[in-house]
């Protein structure tokens, strides 16, 4: 991991000298970035990796996760929250760790499982999992089709009361997101209300 | 080099150290201006140790306080860094299970047993340019703001309708409008192919809502807006809305009741019965069919007012269309589906999937014969349709035989012309009403 993150730095060094900002986007791709001097940092685009803090306007949200694909988000901590905000807000973190969680686990068993699938077909077959070029022998879409089959029946309870769950969560949220609209909207009316009246 | 110093290299020392670097000048990529000069500039620009490593590749001079690319011979170099780096980050990221480079990595493996040695980026229908992936690739790996830029709007909410299946779904109606015998009405047609659109785009954007955290997860879909955060789920839902009920009021009120009732059945069945059911049962495949059929028989009602055999027929048509289409695209998705936990019938029931894909593109043949029998047809349309089905037919009947991938897609390809010229063609060989001599073919 240090080699990494010594590999990521001499890239931002060596390219932070360079105009383009394309190459240095292709170059870093999704990785994670390295701490930087603060001298680096001035020479960086202003979109930086990590997540930023949470604004009082907007959430930000993120790249990615390489685990689950969920993208994270920092939700906004608007000044005066109001009690529904803030349960919105937990709700909404908690359903992010939620299916991050679900997820993460999901594409992990099933990254595991299939290597274990191909090691013991090759087995079966009598081949060794690496071939004479050094390459990983593959199986073909049929051979891949019977795991592919097996993980959906054995995951068959699970991913239906993922998908239950799901749907109540995502339902209620956007719930209370319209219930947190109207109340922000109904409360802005009477601001501009109060602010009116003394004028007539 | 302390800075300071280098300073007094003039005179005499300067001028040998300028022979000795013109004379390894040639054996370096760059200009023996480029060498010379570094080390007259003022400190600030003074060469470092980074800088020593013009003998192994090409980058920016710095000269003059004023950046100076070369740019084929930099580029090559540029390319060569970044090779060098990602061999790096490729040997590290290979150690399985724990980043999804893996997965892309192996699927790609899988890939490679056919002739064609595609990767899993062309089982996209729609054909990508690389660059654009690229940059969006590049874009994705920051924090974004989830503000939403009123620019950027239009492309959303086209993506988010999937505004080229919209345009499909609006072409059956359109010819369901056109196939029924009764005169052209624009008024009504143009209300006909509106509403159908609006209430299409309102179930798709249904459809993408509640699969956000699916969606992020397979490849196809992973770049929707709502999986992006290009907008909230609220807007999403909102916007499906001021979609729908208007699309739907419009049919209703514009053209008529029938088709408006059709319209909502059909929304509540792609958003309620087929995006529920694809993760529980393989019988998804068949209620997304009837969703499929229903926009011609919409069609031909607003047109007519009745659900005659001609509209059955030709939702008959769009229904059986479905399954070679769809279970040749599901055909090389299969991994994705596994991982998503999505039940379909080309990962659970193999040989089923491509049987009734053969079934269907065999019944496409028979339901245009039965055309000029119902009456919507003259009797040339089966013959002139016979080409294209007895070609469909072919691939659906090598596709169940062979069953690899490249037999899939060319399924699949198929469908997607196969559909608008068989339309063509019916409409060319509709029936001209006996009531009007002059009426138009």
């Amino acid at each position: 991991m240090s080699v990494r993150v010594a590999v990521e730095c001499l890239t931002w060094r060596r390219w932070s000298c360079l105009r383009g900002r394309q190459s240095v986007m292709a170059a870093a791709g999704r990785r994670e970035c390295c701490k930087l001097a603060p001298k680096q940092q001035d020479k960086l685009p202003k979109r930086s990796k990590f997540p930023p803090a949470p604004s009082a306007t907007h959430d930000w949200i993120g790249p990615p996760n390489p685990l689950s694909n969920m993208r994270p988000i920092v939700y906004r901590v608007p000044p005066n929250e109001s009690e529904l905000e803030r349960r919105l807000r937990n709700m909404r973190q908690d359903t992010e760790d939620w299916n991050h969680q679900f997820w993460s686990q999901q594409n992990l068993t099933f990254g595991k499982e299939k290597d274990a699938f191909i090691v013991s077909q090759l087995k079966a077959k009598g081949l060794t999992e690496r071939d004479q070029q050094g390459r990983r022998r593959t199986l073909t879409s049929e051979e891949m089709s019977v795991f592919y089959k097996d993980f959906l029946d054995k995951n068959r309870q699970r991913h239906v009361n993922y998908n239950k769950e799901w749907y109540r969560r995502n339902l209620s949220i956007t719930f209370l997101m319209a219930r947190v609209a109207l109340h922000n909207l109904w409360k802005r009316v009477g601001r501009t209300k109060c602010r009116n009246t003394p004028a007539t | 080099m302390y800075k300071t110093q280098c300073s007094r290299l003039t005179g005499l020392f300067g001028v040998s150290l300028k022979q000795k670097l013109v004379g390894c000048g040639p054996r370096c990529k760059q200009t023996a201006q480029g060498l010379v000069l570094p080390h007259r500039r003022d400190p600030s620009h003074w060469m470092t140790y980074q800088h020593l490593n013009f003998l192994k590749r090409q980058y920016v001079t710095k000269n003059l306080s004023a950046l100076k690319q070369r740019a084929a011979p930099k580029r090559a170099a540029a390319l060569a860094d970044v090779d060098e780096n990602d061999r790096d980050e490729n040997r590290v990221q290979r150690i399985p299970t724990v980043e999804p480079t893996v997965e892309e990595v192996s699927t790609s493996a899988v890939a490679r047993e056919t002739s064609n040695n595609m990767t899993t980026s062309d089982e996209t229908p729609h054909l990508q340019v690389e660059t654009d992936e690229a940059r969006e690739a590049r874009l994705d790996g920051q924090w974004k703001p989830l503000k939403v830029e009123v620019g950027d709007l239009p492309d959303i909410y086209a993506r988010l309708t999937k505004i080229k299946l919209t345009a499909l779904v609006v072409t059956t109606a359109a010819a369901g409008y056109a196939m029924a015998p009764v005169a052209f009405d624009p008024a009504i047609f143009i209300a006909t192919c509106l509403g159908t659109g609006l209430a299409s785009g309102a179930a798709n954007s249904i459809n993408q809502y509640f699969e956000v955290p699916f969606d992020s997860n397979m490849n196809r879909t992973k770049n929707r807006p709502l999986v992006r955060g290009q907008i909230s789920p609220l807007h999403a839902v909102t916007f499906a809305l001021a979609c729908g009920v208007p699309g739907v009021a419009l049919l209703t009120y514009a053209v008529n009741p029938l088709t408006g009732f059709l319209g909502a059945v059909n929304i509540l069945l792609y958003t309620c019965c087929y995006t529920p059911l694809k993760r529980l049962t393989i019988a998804n495949t068949w209620a997304g069919s009837v969703v499929g059929a229903i926009p011609p028989v919409m069609g031909w009602t607003a047109a007519t007012g009745c659900m005659d055999p001609g509209a059955l027929l030709l939702g008959g048509i769009l229904y059986s269309w479905q399954f070679p289409h769809f279970n040749a695209l599901s055909w090389n998705l299969r991994e994705d589906y596994s991982r998503g936990g999505y039940r379909m019938m080309s990962v659970t029931h193999p040989a089923m999937c491509r049987r009734v894909a053969l079934r269907h593109s065999a019944a496409l043949a028979g339901l245009a014969a039965a055309a000029p029998a119902l009456g919507v047809t003259t009797w040339t349309f089966p013959l002139v349709s016979l080409p294209i089905n007895a070609y469909i037919t072919l691939l659906a009947f090598r596709f169940y035989r062979r069953a690899d991938r490249a037999s899939a897609r060319k399924l699949f390809f198929c469908s997607l012309w196969h559909l608008p010229m068989l339309l063509l063609l019916a409409l060319t060989c509709k029936k001209p009403r006996e009531d009007d001599p002059a009426s138009t073919s």
